[in-house]
C-alpha cells in the first residue's frame, strides 16, 4: 500500500475511534457482563454468588414471562402491519406538495416529537371513562351509550395502547414513504399515466415496487421497537387487568428493579436479546435476498 | 437525492391536472383535514384543560372548553416536590450534553466513514449501529451498576452517557449520509489548497452538512427530554429527576386520585419545547432527516 493510503486509511480510524471507544466501554462491556450476572443470585442490595444456570432454568417455568413474551409478539403482530398500511396510505394521500398536503404532512409528524410517556398520558387521560372527552365525543356523537372502561379489560387496554401508539408513531413511516415515493424517478410515473394504467394499478406496479427498500428498511425497525416496548404499558395499563398487559421489557423491569432479582433479570434480557437477534438476523436476510439483483 | 426530488413541486402520482376527475381533487382534500383533525384532535383538548380551574379539569363528565381560565394547575406543578425549575433545568443539562456528545462523537465517525476508504469500515460501522439491533434495556443493569460504583448514578453526566448510547447509532448513519451527500470536487479543492484532515471536516463539510447536523441535535434533543425508563432507574433522588419522571409522579394527587388538571399542565409544559423546535426548524430537520434516511 502506498504510504499516503496508508495514512488516509489512519486518519479515517483516527476520526472513528472516539465513537468505537465509545460504543466499546458503554454498549459491548456491558453487554458481556450480564452473561456473567445472570449466572449469580446477585440482588441489587447486598451479595451474591454463583448458582449456574439456575436461572435459565428458572425462566423455562417461568409462566409470567412466557405470556409477558407472548403479548409483546401479538403486539408486535397486530401493529407493525397497521403502522406500516397506514403509514403507507397517509403518503400516498400526501405526497405532492401542495401547501394542504404539506400542512398534512406537518400535522402528522407532529406526535412523533413529542415524548412517548406525555403521549401515554395524554391518551391515558383522553380515553378515562369519567374525565375522558374521548368517551364523551363518542357519547354526543350517539357512537356509543355508555362511556367505554378501557382499562378494565386486557383486550380493550390493549386497543388502547394501539391506538394511542399508532398516533404517536405513524407519522413517522409516512415521512420514509413519501421521501421514498418523491425519489422515484418522475418519468416511469408520466409514462404509466399516458398508458392509461389507473391509479391504483400505478400504485401496485409501479410505487410499492419501486419504495420496496425503504418498506423493508422501516419494518424491521419499527417490529423491533414493539418488540422493546415499555412505556406505554407501565404508563396506560401499569401491566394489568391482572397483570395480562406486561410485556418482556415491563417483566424484565418488574423483576430487576422492582423485586431487586438483578441475576434474574440479567437472564431474561440475554433471552430477550437473543430472541430479537435472532428475528433482526432473519429479517435483514429475507431484505437481502427479495433485494433486485 | 431525495432532498432535491422533495423542492421539485410537481410528483406524477397523480393524473395530469387538466385530465383530473375533480371529486377526487375534492375527497383528497377533505381526507387532508380529516388527518389533520384527528392527529392534532388529541393535543388541543389537553391544553384546555389544563387552562381548567383543577375541580373543573377533573369533572365527570367532562366539559369540552373551560369554565373560566386557571393558572391553578400550572401553579401546583411549578411548585411540585422540588419545582418544576429543577425538573426543566436537570431535564435540559441532559439534553444538552446528549446532543454535545451525538455531534462529537457522530460529525468525526460519520466523516470518516464517509470519506475514506478503510478495510474493515463497514464492520465498524455495523458495530457503531449496533445498539439498535439490542434492547437497550438489557444494558440498563450492568451500566447501572458500573455507574453506582463510580458515583455516577443520579448525575446529569451519567444519564447523559446513557442517552448518547440510545441516540448515537441514528447520528452516525445520519452524519455518513449527510456526508457522503456531498460533492467530491468540493472536498479535493480543498485537498490542493493543502487543507489538513481536521480543517476539511470543520471548515468544509461541517458548514455543508448543517441541516444533518441541526436533524442530529433536535433527534438527540428529542430523545433525550423524553426518554423514560433509564431516567427512572438512574435518577431515583428527587433533585435529580427530569421532567419525564415528574410527568408521572404528577400525576398521584390526595388519597391516591388522578390530578387530572396538573396532569395536563404538565404533559402540556412537556410538550411545548419539542413542539416549538420541531416548527421552528422544520426545513432543517426533513431536509436533514431525508437526505439522511433515505439513500
Amino acid at each position: 500500500m502506498p504510504r499516503s493510503a496508508r495514512l488516509r486509511q489512519l486518519q479515517g480510524w483516527l476520526f472513528a475511534l472516539p465513537a468505537l471507544l465509545f460504543v466499546a466501554v458503554f454498549v459491548l462491556v456491558p453487554l458481556g457482563q450480564p452473561i456473567a450476572m445472570s449466572l449469580t443470585d446477585i440482588k441489587l442490595l447486598g451479595g451474591s454468588k454463583f448458582i449456574g444456570f439456575d436461572n435459565y432454568f428458572r425462566i423455562w417455568s417461568d409462566l409470567g414471562f412466557w405470556r409477558a413474551l407472548r403479548f409483546t409478539a401479538e403486539y408486535t403482530l397486530i401493529l407493525t402491519p397497521i403502522l406500516m398500511g397506514l403509514g403507507f396510505a397517509l403518503a400516498l394521500l400526501t405526497v405532492e406538495n401542495t401547501p394542504l398536503k404539506r400542512l398534512t404532512r406537518t400535522i402528522v409528524f407532529l406526535p412523533v416529537v413529542i415524548g412517548l410517556s406525555s403521549s401515554s398520558l395524554l391518551w391515558f387521560w383522553l380515553l378515562d371513562e369519567q374525565v375522558g372527552l374521548f368517551n364523551k365525543l363518542l357519547v354526543d356523537l350517539h357512537v356509543i351509550r355508555e362511556p367505554i372502561v378501557w382499562f378494565v379489560t386486557p383486550n380493550l387496554a390493549f386497543s388502547a395502547v394501539v391506538i394511542s401508539i399508532t398516533w404517536k408513531v405513524v407519522g413517522f413511516g409516512v415521512v420514509l414513504f413519501v421521501s421514498g415515493i418523491q425519489a422515484i424517478n418522475p418519468d416511469i410515473l408520466e409514462a404509466a399515466v399516458m398508458d392509461g394504467a389507473s391509479y391504483w394499478s400505478r400504485v401496485r406496479l409501479i410505487l410499492l415496487p419501486l419504495t420496496r427498500r425503504v418498506i423493508l428498511l422501516t419494518t424491521p425497525v419499527s417490529a423491533i421497537g414493539s418488540m422493546l416496548a415499555f412505556d406505554q404499558f407501565y404508563i396506560m395499563t401499569s401491566g394489568g387487568p391482572r397483570g395480562q398487559t406486561f410485556t418482556a421489557v415491563y417483566w424484565i423491569y418488574q423483576n430487576s428493579f422492582v423485586l431487586f432479582k438483578l441475576g434474574y433479570g440479567a437472564a431474561l434480557s440475554i433471552v430477550l436479546t437473543l430472541i430479537i437477534l435472532v428475528f433482526s438476523t432473519l429479517q435483514i436476510s429475507l431484505t437481502a435476498r427479495s433485494e433486485p439483483q | 437525492m431525495s432532498a432535491v426530488a422533495l423542492t421539485t413541486e410537481t410528483v406524477a402520482i397523480s393524473a395530469p391536472r387538466g385530465r383530473r376527475f375533480a371529486p377526487a381533487v375534492y375527497l383528497t382534500a377533505a381526507a387532508c383535514v380529516a388527518v389533520i383533525v384527528i392527529m392534532s384532535g388529541p393535543l388541543i383538548p389537553s391544553f384546555l384543560a389544563s387552562i381548567k380551574a383543577p375541580d373543573d379539569a377533573s369533572a365527570s363528565p367532562p366539559d369540552y372548553l373551560p369554565q373560566a381560565l386557571s393558572f391553578a394547575n400550572y401553579e401546583k406543578v411549578i411548585g411540585f416536590q422540588a419545582g418544576l425549575a429543577t425538573y426543566v433545568e436537570n431535564s435540559l443539562l441532559v439534553a444538552l450534553m446528549t446532543i454535545a456528545a451525538c455531534i462529537a462523537l457522530a460529525a468525526p465517525a460519520g466523516f470518516g466513514l464517509a470519506r475514506f476508504s478503510m478495510r474493515g469500515k463497514e464492520i465498524a460501522f455495523l458495530v457503531l449501529l449496533a445498539p439498535i439491533m439490542i434492547p437497550y434495556q438489557a444494558i440498563l443493569t450492568p451500566l447501572y451498576l458500573d455507574f453506582a460504583k463510580v458515583g455516577l448514578v443520579n448525575t446529569h453526566f451519567g444519564l447523559a452517557i446513557v442517552h448518547t448510547v440510545l441516540q448515537l447509532p441514528f447520528s452516525i448513519y445520519l452524519m455518513r449520509n449527510s456526508f457522503e451527500a456531498i460533492p467530491r470536487e468540493i472536498e479535493e479543492a480543498a485537498m490542493i489548497d493543502g487543507c489538513s484532515a481536521w480543517r476539511r471536516l470543520t471548515f468544509v463539510f461541517l458548514p455543508l452538512a448543517v441541516p444533518g447536523l441541526v436533524t442530529v441535535a433536535l433527534f438527540a434533543f428529542i430523545t433525550s427530554w423524553n426518554e423514560f425508563l433509564a431516567a427512572l432507574i438512574f435518577m431515583s433522588r428527587e433533585t435529580s429527576f427530569t421532567v419525564p419522571i415528574l410527568l408521572v409522579s404528577v400525576r398521584i394527587g390526595h388519597h391516591g386520585a388522578v390530578d387530572w388538571g396538573a396532569l395536563q399542565a404538565s404533559v402540556v409544559i412537556s410538550i411545548i419545547p419539542c413542539l416549538a423546535i420541531y416548527l421552528a426548524l422544520q426545513r432543517y430537520y426533513m431536509s436533514g432527516l431525508l437526505s439522511g434516511a433515505v439513500k
